[in-house]
């Protein structure tokens, strides 16, 4: 019986490095790649690792031909525009929904639940017809626009501030405060882990988005990264896999790293997605 | 009398208040879906292109058009087969992984955060690194065939392999996210039923398997089910970076892509839209029916 369950221990863990080999593979490739020199990376073979270290060389002909860090700025920018209205928007209406009765509130709700699943694909069409008839395309603006109601974050907000003591807003009241400071000061920091979580969801989906970008940027100023990195792909025709690995590498790098740092946060924030 | 006024005055108060509130909200609702969703009903049942002077109404003939175009039922077949790919796969290898690492103690946490790489990662990026591992002369997989005296395959040119290969980079980004749903579904099967189940004879972990697990992860299941069927049948970015479409290897949102914003033909690419919104829709019905039903479980 002992034997048998450390066999089964041993054989478990054989297959889940098996498997998070196979997750990892292509990590591992992109990085080694991006450091092997040309004639190493046109020898095809099964060790990744550089057998003569090439230094920076393709990190240095990415930044020279393609403005990544400026696509970088691109994805911030627009991250940090879409959240900001997101909550801007969204802990008003939620409180709203929450802790206010009234009428047409009911209404109001099953409207956002309904469009809780249309997806950008489906409203994409008019949405451009319009913003090319006013000269937005090609702007920050465009790229934040669509995303700046979140029904995700009115939904999981609701949900939370509904939980909130309603003699807390009442003492609130009495002492004079107004409307909006409730909502701002007193409502909104007991929902700080829920508008965290709401926030790495936000941020993950709209740094890694490419379909609504590939609609209304057409300038390399204003590419997001996946655009950006669309784009140095497409340019860098042959197979100079060298930088093009070069590029994925500094290209995935920010979100590797945030996801490393705050694994908990990330994992809760993005399966979120799902109770959408 | 009095008191009855101020009832009256207060629920009034109440609903300037909360319209108030949500104001900016249902500005931006009507806006950014009420209107663009009425838009695109109305113009799938017109021939209008982008920067054409006029337009006419067609009735439904988008539609019938669809069913006849070869590219779009091509998608429409691919969008299928690539769902029907990574679903299972995607299901299967997220509730084992789950099953193996719920019983890990110590290095837990390592696989978890090797499994979920992938979902944070920038699909773009990515694949073009399956690009490079697939490709036909330099890529260490043809490598690895040729090597066994396999005959190279052109994993993203031959119509044959595309979709299969675009899976098999679905099923690598979504196996994590599925993983960690089972993990919270594991993680609520209380201990005791184990234990009871062992008292009754059940002693394998086949038999656990079978007589606990699978039944209590049930809702769970089901739920990863239409999540991972709605992710898949989204597919797009693969695609956009891989093969734009080239060998056979259109799917739905890269064929609408197409005709909206490469073709400009509005109308047409307006009754697709519908047609995606309708699976989507469907799937999402089913999905918010499903969390009603979880939320009796847990």
């Amino acid at each position: 019986m002992k034997i048998n369950s450390s066999l089964m221990h041993a054989a478990s863990h054989c297959v889940l490095i098996i498997g998070a080999l196979f997750m990892l593979m292509p990590f591992i490739w992109m990085l080694c790649t991006a450091f092997k020199p040309p004639q190493e990376i046109f020898e095809a073979s099964l060790w990744p690792f550089p057998k003569n270290f090439y230094g920076f060389q393709h990190f240095n002909e990415v930044i020279k031909s393609a403005p990544i860090g400026k696509y970088m700025l691109n994805g911030v920018i627009v991250c940090a525009g879409i959240l900001f209205v997101q909550l801007l928007v969204a802990i008003p209406a939620a409180y709203a929904l929450a802790k206010i009765n009234f009428t047409g509130r009911e209404f109001l709700f099953i409207c956002i639940l309904g469009a809780l699943s249309v997806p950008i694909q489906a409203t994409s069409l008019p949405l451009y017809i319009a913003m090319s008839a006013s000269n937005l395309l090609n702007t920050y603006f465009a790229q934040m626009l669509p995303f700046f109601l979140s029904m995700f974050a009115i939904f999981l907000l609701r949900q939370n501030f509904k939980s909130f003591p309603d003699e807390i807003i009442h003492a609130a009241r009495l002492d004079g405060m107004n409307e909006l400071e409730i909502v701002w000061r007193v409502v909104t920091p007991s929902a700080i882990p829920a508008i965290t979580a709401f926030a790495i969801f936000s941020l993950v989906a709209h740094w890694n988005d490419l379909y609504w970008p590939l609609i209304v940027i057409s300038s390399t100023e204003l590419a997001p990264p996946p655009l950006g990195m669309l784009l140095f792909a497409s340019a860098e025709s042959g197979a100079n896999y060298g930088a093009l690995m070069a590029g994925a590498t500094l290209i995935t790098t920010p979100m590797v790293l945030a996801f490393l740092i705050a694994r908990r946060r990330f994992i809760q924030g993005i399966t979120m997605t799902s109770f959408r | 009398m009095l008191k009855l006024n101020q009832a009256n005055h207060q629920a009034k108060n109440e609903n300037i208040l909360g319209w108030a509130l949500a104001l900016p909200a249902s500005f931006l609702l009507v806006m950014l879906y009420l209107l663009p969703i009425t838009w695109v009903i109305l113009m799938s049942l017109t021939n209008y292109e982008l920067g054409a002077i006029s337009f006419d109404w067609v009735g439904l003939r988008n539609f019938s058009k669809a069913l006849e175009d070869e590219v779009f039922l091509r998608s429409f077949r691919n969008t299928f087969l690539y769902v029907a790919l990574v679903l299972p796969s995607s299901i299967f290898l997220g509730l084992g992984i789950a099953i193996l690492i719920h019983a890990r103690k110590r290095t837990r946490s390592i696989y978890e955060v090797i499994y979920f790489l992938p979902v944070t990662s920038t699909l773009i990026a990515m694949a073009t690194v399956f690009q490079f591992l697939l490709h036909p002369k330099l890529g260490p997989v043809n490598y690895l065939l040729t090597s066994i005296g396999i005959e190279a395959i052109s994993f993203i040119s031959d119509p044959q392999w595309v979709i299969p290969t675009l899976s098999v980079i679905g099923l690598w980004q979504l196996v994590g996210f599925n993983m960690i749903l089972f993990l919270a579904g594991l993680s609520s099967i209380p201990e005791e039923l184990y234990e009871a189940a062992e008292l009754d004879g059940a002693n394998g972990p086949i038999d656990r398997f079978i007589r606990i697990t699978w039944p209590m992860l049930g809702p769970t299941t089901l739920f990863v089910m239409v999540t991972s069927c709605i992710t898949a049948f989204k597919v797009f970015d693969t695609v956009a970076t891989l093969t734009q479409g080239k060998s056979g290897s259109e799917v739905l949102l890269y064929a609408l892509y197409l005709e909206g914003f490469q073709y400009f033909k509005m109308g047409y690419a307006a009754a697709l839209t519908l047609v995606f919104l309708f699976f989507i829709l469907i799937l999402s019905i089913v999905q918010s029916r499903l969390i009603e039903k979880k939320v009796h479980y847990v």
